[in-house]
């Protein structure tokens, strides 16, 4: 008995410390975002104040910084939606002589790291004049996140009952009728993990706009936050930190959103991208 | 995400239940809706990884004469990496970074939590589960800030050191390494935790019971029950993780830049700083080629170890 305590006594300590050294790092940001007056360590302070929070958000190149992720990640979002369902639907209902190959090519792509392409994408982008484009950002990150996108969705669709459309088309439906009017409503699960996980990963991905657009007004936020960084990073803790904060809340907002979804998603797998 | 690529790889049977299924035209209909998608994944997936392979072979550059006239140099590139000292340290500092952050750290930190965190209350489960998931939540470059203010000079690390009365050191420039494979750590262990939970819920209870019975202590069943079981999960966690960290740019290039000197200069960095700031194209290809290849064979055993586990 003595042991089996002494044993659920460390496990809980181990997993104490871990959590500690989890928050810790964490802190600083959010302290130091409400301090005028932040440094580099944490620091507990007496005076509160949205200062930084209001200095960041009033400069007009923030706020187009932040309208133009919103819009790279919500068209990235949608392109990836129609594009991965309309793909996923014959790959799911069927029977394709080609589907396993198929399939096994999209779930090789969905672990190769993007940034070992970044260079010939860049050269490509130069041959056919597409730099400093957010259209085509847009376009090149849809492509990069189609593979995970398409693997989730046939997963999805396969738990949709063709019984169900099969009905719709006895009264009449068309194929596409019934895609969007019987299975687009069952697949809202599929359509909100793939939409949330293609956001947050566009949102957050600073390489591929950091090389593919270099007019500062087209940048999106993760670039844009990068440069505040470089420019007032060692100075300006505290709207570095404020910055960092109001960047950081949409992924945290969308993970919260769609983490009943997201737990069904994960446990039908596939492979994210870093 | 994780193992669970396998469940759905493991029931093609499921479609052929729908042989037939509209049957005759389906072909066509089939391209039709596979065609947005085919033409995307080819130009702006596919095409490039052709590239890749042309490309490493030229003297592509942004600069100088032969930016005007590009031609093909054989196995020049590759010569010329192959003698470069920086390339080597670069592969050395891939691989230590790879081996501390990814096999190391994240894979047995992940584990260590979710073994831990298997039979503990609800409550208590779901605030460590919260914090962990906080670093995976948080975008790679606010990661970089967090631990540049961290491990700064007089930063939260020195003040934490300064209670037991330990110098005040920059780590960023004292032990750059350190840093970054700890800022990585912070990041992605959330992910194998994930896939460790998901593993664990299927060990079966009988068998660890009747290990118990048997006598075997807590560490036995680990090692002789558990670990055996999930193995297939571990074997995947791993690979996905390692081209995750194959791939690591952007914490890397915020946080110290590949510096100081080239202390923390993994490929990637160095692809960039070739191709990008020395606009060496053709050259940064060659080391993207290098990349590819790695990540290539690292797919196909992913994919290999998925069909061990169908």
């Amino acid at each position: 008995m003595n042991r089996f305590t002494t044993d659920k006594v460390l496990a809980h300590v181990i997993l104490v410390l871990i959590g500690i050294a989890f928050v810790v790092p964490l802190l600083w940001m959010i302290f130091a975002s409400f301090q005028p007056n932040a440094t580099l360590s944490l620091q507990i302070s007496k005076q509160w104040s949205l200062s930084n929070f209001g200095s960041i958000l009033t400069d007009p190149a923030n706020q187009r910084a932040f309208l133009n992720g919103i819009l790279l990640s919500i068209g990235q979002s949608i392109i990836v939606v129609v594009v991965a369902g309309l793909a996923a639907y014959p790959l799911s209902r069927y029977q394709l002589k080609y589907k396993r190959p198929f399939m096994y090519v999209i779930l090789f792509s969905t672990s190769l790291p993007i940034t070992a392409v970044m260079v010939p994408v860049y050269e490509l982008f130069v041959f056919i004049h597409m730099t400093d484009s957010l259209f085509w950002t847009m376009m090149f990150l849809s492509a990069s996140g189609l593979p995970y996108a398409i693997w989730i969705m046939k997963n999805f669709m396969d738990s949709v009952p063709i019984e169900l459309e099969e009905a719709a088309w006895t009264d009449g439906a068309s194929t596409l009728t019934s895609l969007r009017s019987v299975v687009a409503p069952l697949m809202i699960p599929g359509i909100f993990t793939v939409g949330i996980f293609t956001f947050a990963g566009s949102w957050g991905n600073f390489f591929v706009p950091f090389i593919l657009i270099q007019t500062p007004a087209k940048l999106p936020a993760s670039v844009t936050i990068f440069q505040f960084f470089g420019q007032y990073g060692s100075v300006e803790y505290g709207q570095l930190a404020a910055f960092s904060m109001l960047y950081t809340i949409p992924a945290v907002l969308l993970y919260i959103l769609g983490q009943r979804y997201m737990s069904r998603g994960f446990s039908f797998g596939g492979a994210t991208k870093g | 995400m994780g193992n669970a690529s396998v469940d759905v790889v493991s029931q093609p049977s499921k479609s052929k239940s729908k042989r037939g299924f509209r049957a005759g035209h389906t072909g066509w209909r089939a391209a039709l809706f596979m065609l947005p998608s085919w033409v995307l994944l080819l130009v702006f997936f596919f095409v490039p990884i052709l590239l890749t392979f042309y490309f490493a072979f030229t003297n592509l550059s942004l600069t100088g004469a032969s930016s005007a006239a590009t031609q093909f140099v054989g196995f020049r590139n590759f010569a010329s990496m192959f003698a470069d000292p920086t390339f080597r340290i670069s592969v050395l500092k891939t691989i230590i970074f790879l081996i501390f952050s990814a096999v190391i750290g994240q894979q047995v930190l992940g584990l260590l939590l979710a073994i831990l965190m298997n039979e503990r209350n609800r409550v208590f489960r779901s605030v460590i589960g919260v914090l962990v998931l906080a670093g995976w939540v948080t975008p790679e470059i606010v990661v970089a800030f967090i631990f540049f203010a961290f491990f700064s000079n007089n930063g939260t690390f020195d003040m934490i050191l300064g209670w037991f009365h330990i110098k005040a050191i920059a780590w960023l420039y004292t032990f750059p390494m350190v840093s970054v494979v700890v800022a990585n750590i912070w990041h992605g262990t959330a992910f194998s935790m994930l896939v460790y939970q998901a593993a664990l819920g299927d060990v079966p209870k009988e068998i660890l019971e009747s290990a118990e019975i048997d006598g075997a202590g807590r560490f036995q069943r680990l090692f002789r029950v558990t670990l055996p079981v999930i193995k297939g999960s571990i074997a995947t966690n791993m690979v996905l993780i390692t081209l995750q960290t194959l791939g690591l740019f952007t914490l890397i290039y915020s946080l110290t830049g590949g510096g100081p000197g080239n202390k923390t200069e993994t490929l990637p960095i160095y692809m960039y700083q070739q191709a990008f700031s020395d606009y060496q194209l053709g050259y940064g290809t060659a080391i993207s080629l290098i990349l590819l290849v790695i990540g290539i064979i690292a797919s196909f055993v992913y994919m290999r170890m998925l069909k061990i586990e169908m």
